[in-house]
């Protein structure tokens, strides 16, 4: 079911003076045309998926709809997926939805972990008023939109947390676990250069203070970066007692050279690619100690779907599933629900129920602001819907810290790293 | 101590800049050949390492070794796929020869690229470090590795001086990148020079990849800057120059790494493009060209 789309020439782009050549490479398979559209429910799937973070999306939405067909469809009606990989571009990204309205006639569209691409996909799904939820970006300005101009873009529906509720989640998480238990007092934010960690940054300036994490020093770096020693040097300069993370596009990079060069601070934030079980093995193991907020994890249950969701995973793809996994699947749930209940395909009654949405899903309960709140069709954070959790990487794999209703084991750390201790 | 942290990475990332370039001018010097697929085949050898430890669960000196056997491999497939095909044709006319080696070769670079996205995805894979730990230089922890990179690199390179220099393969070598008609005139088969030369390229090459995994991690993504990082220093040196080769690895090398340290990690890349630029316009044949 795999398609492929034009390959992005971006791999001479310093070459100046070599013949500009693309070549479309894709390793195509086309995908049988399969029932009548007018009893299935087409979901078209675009995502990173040769990432660490974005290969999950597709996988968990297969699942799900394999399940939700198994047990007869929605009311009678199938489930279809029809997966694109973007290559992590929003240009591949936008003619994979052009293509997946307009030629293979899908009903709703899920796509991409990265900003960049779902706020380019935004006002495609406005133009082309075809229902688009994302799983995984964070960028405020996502939902920010959605208020901005709702008749316009409410076909978006942001599933995943902001980046604002995602520094809310860290904070929560580091007042208990970093100021209360290790007694630390100052940190550093080190962020990528990307729209989603712009507010991310705004709100860990705010929040972090407010906890009692004075901040030190704020370093924000190109996700092209390759060598990270010049910027440990700089952060262990400043003597902080914990790095306060912003990443997604690196994550194996800084990870392993932080242990090769045993800098002795502990990481502690948001690092998607950790999300994913396959990390460990991209970093043979050098994640050992990394602190990361996920939505869900292994053996956390969340809800109670959350475990059998991971495991039935594991079993199917072998790895346990990327952050974006768990709300990719509980994206075609709740779009098969919305479907239900609106008893149609029409994109406007999907629109209209989705807004209703009230979802025990693998993450907590899904419900999306409204109209009038700032962050329009972004799903709702707090007690007794989402908040996050603080999973570290311990003896190999990801065990829950935080909150303590759900936590595994007590933080430890690999024997470089010196924690402030009590 | 900022000097001294300077000094040592800056060493470090030279040298194995120097160990890149090194087999990438040896080729163009010998046989007019741009490989342009040369970041590609440095990605395999360190692609190959990580998945020998991690998919096959070998140790680090197999999985480094099978990195350096890959890379290899791929050269000879480079050669004998892409190249040696473009030069024997008859179709395609002489002048032409070498831009239809440049456009092969980068395509061949992409499909390695795409291959290895495809089987082992896009992110950035790291090779287990064969020496672990760091040491206190004066004030400033190393990693051990890096240590150990620097001394691998300067002892290939050192070994090559010899093979060319000393050995009768090597001065065969030298003498086809001085006239190739006159060794053909001397009874010498260029061809199997020429397989000498991708032989000890791909070689060359396989160290720097599997180095560079150890020391920095590389994704399918390092492909292109890989190549076009070879490509600046090889053009500054002087197309076809070992020794100039080296001399503008160490050039680049700490170019960047003071920037980085001096002004920012983001701006690394950026005074060494500028030095080229200045460079193409005083000295076109780059430091110690021969033109």
């Amino acid at each position: 079911m795999k398609r492929s789309s034009r390959v992005p020439f971006h791999a001479m782009q310093h070459l100046a003076g070599v013949a500009a050549l693309a070549l479309p490479l894709g390793l195509a398979a086309v995908a049988p045309t399969g029932a009548l559209a007018a009893d299935t429910l087409k979901i078209g799937v675009i995502a990173e998926a040769q990432a660490i973070a974005g290969a999950s999306i597709p996988q968990a939405a297969q699942m799900a709809a394999d399940e939700i067909n198994a047990k007869g469809g929605i009311d009678g009606r199938k489930i279809e997926i029809v997966s694109y990989d973007n290559h992590s571009s929003s240009a591949d990204s936008v003619r994979a939805f052009q293509r997946a309205v307009n030629e293979d006639k899908v009903n709703v569209v899920i796509a991409s972990y990265i900003s960049e691409v779902v706020l380019a996909l935004e006002p495609w799904a406005a133009r082309l008023k075809t229902p688009f939820v994302t799983p995984g970006a964070a960028s405020n300005e996502i939902s920010k939109s959605v208020h901005a101009d709702y008749d316009k873009n409410k076909y978006t529906f942001h599933g995943y947390l902001t980046s604002a509720a995602l520094a809310l989640s860290v904070c929560d998480a580091a007042k208990e676990l970093l100021v209360d238990q290790k007694h630390m007092k100052t940190a550093v934010i080190m962020s990528e250069d990307a729209a989603w960690t712009k507010p991310l940054d705004v709100g860990y300036e705010e929040c972090l203070p407010k906890i009692g994490l004075k901040v030190v020093d704020h370093i924000r770096f190109s996700p092209d970066t390759t060598d990270f020693t010049p910027i440990f040097n700089k952060i262990e300069g400043s003597k902080p007692d914990v790095i306060i993370t912003g990443i997604s596009h690196v994550g194996v990079q800084p990870t392993v050279q932080w242990k090769n060069q045993q800098v002795p601070i502990p990481m502690f934030g948001i690092s998607s690619q950790a999300t994913n079980e396959t990390f460990g093995k991209d970093t043979n193991d050098a994640a050992e100690g990394v602190l990361y907020q996920g939505v869900s994890g292994p053996n956390v249950a969340v809800t109670p779907k959350s475990v059998p969701f991971a495991e039935n995973f594991k079993k199917r793809f072998g790895n346990y599933p990327s952050y974006a996994g768990y709300t990719s699947y509980d994206e075609v749930y709740y779009i098969a629900d919305a479907v239900k209940r609106a008893g149609s395909v029409d994109a406007d009654k999907m629109v209209e129920a989705l807004e209703k949405t009230d979802w025990e899903g693998t993450i907590g309960r899904v419900q999306f602001y409204g109209k009038d709140d700032p962050f329009t069709h972004s799903i709702k954070y707090g007690k007794g819907l989402i908040t996050g959790l603080m999973l570290q990487w311990q003896s190999g794999k990801q065990v829950a810290v935080w909150p303590k209703e759900v936590a595994k084991s007590e933080l430890k750390f690999p024997s470089f790293i010196k924690v402030t201790a009590n | 101590m900022q000097a001294l942290q300077i000094l040592i990475d800056g060493f470090a990332i030279s040298a194995l800049y120097a160990l890149g370039a090194t087999g990438f001018t040896l080729i163009f010097g010998v046989s007019g050949v741009l490989n342009l697929s040369h970041g590609a085949i440095m990605v395999a050898a360190a692609v190959a390492a990580w998945a020998a430890a991690s998919v096959l669960h070998l140790d680090t000196y197999s999985g480094a070794l099978l990195g350096v056997a890959v890379a290899l491999v791929v050269a000879f497939a480079t050669y004998f796929a892409v190249v040696k095909p473009i030069q024997n044709s008859r179709r395609i006319p002489n002048e032409e020869k070498e831009i239809f080696v440049l456009t092969g070769t980068l395509l061949w670079g992409i499909m390695i690229q795409e291959l290895i996205a495809y089987f082992f995805t896009n992110n950035a894979k790291t090779v287990l470090p064969i020496v672990e730990g760091v040491v206190d230089i004066f004030g400033v922890r190393t990693p051990r590795n890096e240590i150990f990179t620097a001394i691998v690199c300067c002892l290939v390179i050192g070994l090559l001086w010899i093979l060319v220099n000393r050995t009768r393969t090597g001065k065969a070598v030298l003498a086809a990148s001085m006239n190739p008609r006159g060794v053909t005139l001397l009874g010498l088969e260029l061809t199997r020079i020429y397989v000498v030369v991708w032989a000890i390229y791909g070689i060359l090459a396989g160290i720097a990849g599997v180095l560079l995994g150890m020391f920095l991690g590389v994704s399918s993504y390092s492909v292109g800057p890989l190549t076009a990082s070879a490509f600046s220093i090889v053009v500054l040196g002087g197309l076809g120059s070992v020794s100039g080769s080296l001399i503008a690895a160490f050039v680049v090398g700490y170019l960047e790494t003071v920037t980085a340290y001096l002004v920012s990690p983001a701006y690394r890349t950026i005074p060494a493009l500028l030095l080229l630029v200045v460079v193409m316009y005083i000295r076109p044949q780059g430091l110690l060209g021969r033109r």
